[in-house]
């Protein structure tokens, strides 16, 4: 099996053995950034450009830093001095970018579908880093990346094997999350049983349907849990008759020490970033020995680079 | 000159009639139906109906011409001319232009156009409110004088259930329809397709089949308060056609409308984030299209229009959030509806009545017949042709159509308004 696609737009789409051969190379590629000089000539001469809609730090960032470990050139369009201002289509400016020959175009918008929008439309590769309410499938791989290292026997076991059965719980506003949707089928598709849990008003109807177990309680959804992922609490949900108070949100479904006694010994705890201490995780468990969360941020790195090693080198093949 | 219609089968529901009999046209009426092969063709233009249906004028009571303000999309000609293609002698035509009908101004601008194209009949819609902005009332008795025969803020739903209550009650003075687009703006806020398994899975923001509930009932109990003509539009899901039949069998004076995407299509044809498919109210869910087809079938749903919304690829040609709503359908219309024929849910009486005879009678206006004396609108239908639907040959401006490239079963061959033949399939005459 290999990767050979045009485009990486969603979990949705990714056979079990695809997400294999990406996490495989992402392993082998993490070594890179532990080297004196961190940087590998693969890319060279290949352009990446970057073109957000939607604040981020760390994703832009880490496209950035893949893209350099492998040598290729990156460019950023920013929007707000970009022609969307101007009132020029999302299209338009695509074809434009296009028109200098990227090799890959990696888009974050606002609105769900726009990498579908763009990919149908254009020669160059597209990958989704997230759009609107849909996916953010490099997230999801990262993710995958880091519970298989931490969990695997040894460094022979395939992704599924080490997955499969693990109970993971998903916790937070998993209504208007993207990072949800797609780690509930990147971990579904690899075998592990998902509990999501929030307040009723975040929980969007037929979810079960994705293959995920549904509760109103946090306690429920942590217990016996292998992997706790807690969701950042947008802050502008309130206001929008989604919760009460931020207060009684951090009660219900912040993350805290005694929560971790219900979970196995073992259990780790991530976080896609960023946090709001002290609403969905408190300061003790984000820093504490369970969490991940920074080495998802490395993770990161290491699956952006094999996601554009597949899009763009094999791709000549 | 006068036509003789030979040798086609005559179906017309308002005299529950279906036999083959000749037609004779005269001085734009309907002179004649006699038994076939009884009234001599001399001097006469004779049309060979043989394996044709003979149906009184297929009327849309729900479409957008977009003329005047976004002739761009649509014109009041190429929008009737798209009618006439698809078998309709008449539509009639929703405010919500720029700017809007709320004036006599417009809506003697919109006959005077459609009287210049000489195409299908057009009868304007007025608005509720001025601008329709749900505000005041717009001037009802003027608007009828002028034409209107209809008021509806269609596309922006009354708000104010104060407003809604004097709308029935001062169209009732002057014994207008309401028609209603049943949407409470709060439920369906932000929602780009139908809230379900598909938006879930596509993160979309939905519309619960809700917002269009709680409308429904609302406006039927206002219409039990005033006693007032109370019309729904494009009724979507099942639980507004099991509170219509509710109301209907506690005797309310209600009548309702679908159209041939709410019982062709589901929610699963947004996949893909097909803009063509992005509609409102939104294309629902198995069960819903059960269901509204069942209310065809009993008679809950008293008309099938097509809400023909033309846009063109400024509007449709985007990121699915930032698309408009609405589909074009009268060149579709009569096909889709055929297919509910052959699939056994209605007769071919049904179906004639919820595209003529059903439209009519609601809106008040002539058609919907074919008894000796009435103007001489006419469709002649062919059952069993089978065509393929094929969005660049339309007659329409625009091309948002997700029915392109479907084999449809039945289809208009000729068209005739007022006695004359507005349209006729090529090779034919």
């Amino acid at each position: 099996m290999e990767f050979r696609r045009k485009d990486l737009l969603g979990v949705a789409d990714l056979e079990p053995e695809e997400i294999q051969v990406i996490l495989d190379t992402a392993a082998s590629f993490k070594e890179i950034s532990t080297r004196p000089i961190k940087k590998v000539p693969t890319l060279r001469g290949k352009m990446m450009v970057t073109m957000f809609y939607e604040p981020s730090t760390r994703t832009r960032t880490s496209f950035e830093i893949a893209a350099k470990r492998l040598s290729a050139d990156t460019q950023s369009l920013t929007v707000s001095a970009s022609s969307a201002v101007k009132g020029e289509t999302l299209l338009d400016t695509a074809h434009n970018l296009e028109a200098m020959a990227p090799d890959v175009l990696v888009i974050r918008h606002y609105a769900s579908g726009a990498p579908h929008f763009l990919a149908q439309r254009l020669r160059c590769g597209v990958i989704n880093a997230g759009d609107g309410l849909h996916e953010h499938p490099t997230q999801a791989l990262l993710d995958l990346l880091t519970v298989w290292l931490e969990k695997r026997k040894n460094d022979k076991e395939p992704v599924r094997e080490t997955l499969t059965g693990l109970k993971v719980a998903i916790v937070g506003d998993i209504a208007h999350s993207r990072v949800a949707r797609s780690d509930i089928q990147a971990f579904t598709k690899m075998g592990s049983q998902v509990t999501v849990a929030g307040p009723a008003t975040m929980l969007p109807p037929y979810l079960e349907t994705l293959g995920a177990r549904v509760t109103t309680s946090l306690v429920e959804a942590v217990r016996d849990a292998d992997v706790i992922m807690m969701l950042r609490l947008q802050l502008e949900r309130m206001g929008q008759m989604f919760m009460s108070t931020l207060r009684e949100y951090s009660q219900f479904f912040g993350l805290a020490p005694r929560h971790l006694k219900l979970a196995k010994d073992d259990v780790i705890i991530m976080h896609p970033g960023p946090l709001n201490r002290g609403v969905e995780i408190s300061p003790e468990v984000a820093d504490g020995p369970h969490s991940l969360i920074l080495e998802q941020v490395a993770n990161g790195v290491a699956v952006r680079m094999a996601v554009l090693y597949f899009l763009i080198e094999e791709k000549k093949g | 000159m006068s036509l003789l219609i030979k040798g086609g089968l005559v179906v017309d529901p308002s005299t529950h009639l279906e036999d083959p009999l000749d037609l004779l046209v005269e001085k734009g009426k309907i002179a004649a139906l006699e038994p076939p092969g009884s009234i001599p063709e001399e001097g006469r233009r004779v049309i060979d109906a043989a394996g044709l249906v003979v149906a009184p004028g297929l009327i849309d009571m729900h479409v957008h011409l977009r003329e005047p303000g976004e002739e761009y999309k649509e014109t009041i000609c190429t929008g009737t001319r798209a009618a006439v293609q698809g078998g309709f002698t008449a539509v009639a035509c929703m405010p919500n232009t720029k700017p809007v009908n709320d004036t006599t101004a417009v809506t003697r601008l919109i006959l005077d156009q459609a009287k210049a194209a000489g195409n299908a009949r057009v009868y304007p819609v007025g608005a509720v409110s001025m601008g329709s902005k749900g505000e005041a009332l717009s001037e009802y008795g003027d608007l009828k004088a002028a034409g209107v025969v209809a008021l509806s803020d269609d596309g922006r739903p009354v708000s104010n259930s104060m407003l809604m209550r004097r709308a029935l009650e001062y169209a009732k003075t002057f014994d207008l329809p309401i028609i209603s687009h049943c949407e409470d703006l709060q439920l369906s806020a932000d929602g780009v397709m139908h809230e379900g398994q598909v938006s879930l899975q596509l993160g979309l923001k939905g519309v619960p089949g809700a917002a269009e509930e709680v409308m429904v009932y609302r406006d039927l109990t206002l219409a039990a308060l005033t006693g007032a003509r109370l019309h729904i539009a494009h009724v979507s899901t099942a639980g507004s056609v099991a509170i219509i039949r509710l109301a209907k069998a506690m005797g309310l004076a209600v009548t309702a409308e679908t159209a041939p995407h709410y019982f062709s299509l589901t929610d699963a044809a947004v996949l893909g984030y097909n803009t063509h498919a992005k509609v409102n109210p939104p294309l629902r869910t198995e069960m819903d299209v059960k269901s509204i087809k069942e209310a065809l079938r009993d008679g809950t749903l008293d008309a099938i229009a097509c809400d023909h919304a033309p846009h063109s690829s400024l509007e449709k040609e985007l990121e699915f959030n930032a698309a408009a709503f609405g589909l074009i359908g009268l060149e579709t219309s009569l096909g889709l509806t055929l297919k509910l024929v052959h699939e056994g849910t209605l007769n071919l009486m049904q179906a004639i009545e919820r595209l003529s005879t059903g439209p009519a009678r609601i809106l008040g206006v002539a058609g919907g017949t074919l008894e000796v004396g009435v103007p001489a609108d006419i469709t002649l239908i062919d059952l069993n042709r089978e065509w393929t639907v094929d969005a660049n040959t339309f007659a329409s401006k625009s091309r948002n159509c997700p029915f392109d490239g479907w084999t449809l079963k039945g289809k208009a061959v000729m068209t005739i308004v007022g006695g004359k033949v507005v349209w006729e399939e090529e090779g034919r005459g």
